[in-house]
């Protein structure tokens, strides 16, 4: 069936380093700026790790070693492009069937900076999810959710 | 009706399905709609109504013009979620980003 689309998320900022420097400091140093508020490790987060090749994994690491599972690199294409599967469904687990794209484009700008701009898209992939469903319907107003119910319907 | 019972039969209608996915790429006017459909502008209006009663989409005034967009309160408390958390992301990224440039580390050579 026709298929429809919540719009992808779309953000974009500029730094002062070169593209170059920006995505290395992305990709390799993502553990030195990610959040440790967001992580999935029961420990604390130690750090991020980024594979730096096509199919690499991405992960994080906890305080006490643990590893939990993130997605894959997709596309490693340095230093204008990273293309990642984020595979952490609704419920913040690692689900190697669930799948959603982060990509991160890194565009010079004539002040000799980045202009880094992240797309999360495929986000219609949460709503196939039954229990995404369940809790979309019930908040008033979220729709990702009603769609996976009207595919199901509809199907 | 219930919520859901409006938006399931807001979208089962094919033509309805067509417009919403055209608001979904951009906000367009109903002129606009009608030029990428094979549907008269009254019809459009009419199917707009339906989405707008049922949530999905929100109109604004612009000239004598009305402005078709999805509505984006109604996308639902993960997307909303996810637009705040890869904010505050890219704002920390920044933060580290700026302060190796500022401390005078130089561009490493791009990797092949």
């Amino acid at each position: 069936m026709h298929r429809i689309e919540p719009a992808p998320v779309v953000k974009s900022v500029t730094v002062g380093a070169p593209p170059e420097r920006a995505f290395e400091i992305f990709t390799a140093r993502m553990g030195d700026w990610w959040l440790k508020t967001h992580s999935l490790t029961a420990s604390g987060q130690k750090t991020v790790v980024v594979e730096r090749a096509d199919g690499g994994r991405w992960y994080e690491i906890g305080t006490s070693g643990e590893v939990k599972e993130w997605g894959r690199v997709l596309a490693y294409d340095p230093p204008k492009r990273i293309l990642f599967a984020w595979q952490l469904n609704a419920d913040w687990t690692f689900d190697p069937d669930f799948e959603t794209e982060v990509e991160v484009t890194f565009e010079p700008t004539a002040e000799g900076g980045t202009t880094v701009r992240l797309e999360h898209r495929d986000l219609a992939n949460y709503g196939a999810k039954a229990e995404v469903a369940r809790a979309s319907l019930d908040s008033e107003g979220g729709w990702a959710g009603l769609l996976g119910a009207f595919a199901a319907k509809a199907a | 009706m219930t919520y859901e019972g409006k938006v399931l039969a807001a979208l089962a209608d094919p033509t309805r399905r067509a417009i919403f996915e055209k608001l979904a790429k951009g906000r367009s006017s109903v002129a606009d709609v009608a030029r990428s459909l094979p549907v008269s502008q009254p019809a459009i209006s009419q199917h707009l109504k339906v989405l707008k009663e049922a949530g999905l989409v929100s109109d604004e005034p612009l000239g004598q013009r009305r402005i078709y967009s999805i509505d984006p309160a109604g996308l639902g408390p993960l997307r909303q979620w996810l637009d705040r958390f890869w904010e505050d992301q890219l704002a920390a990224f920044k933060v580290l980003a700026d302060s190796d440039e500022a401390s005078g580390a130089g561009p490493r050579k791009p990797e092949r």
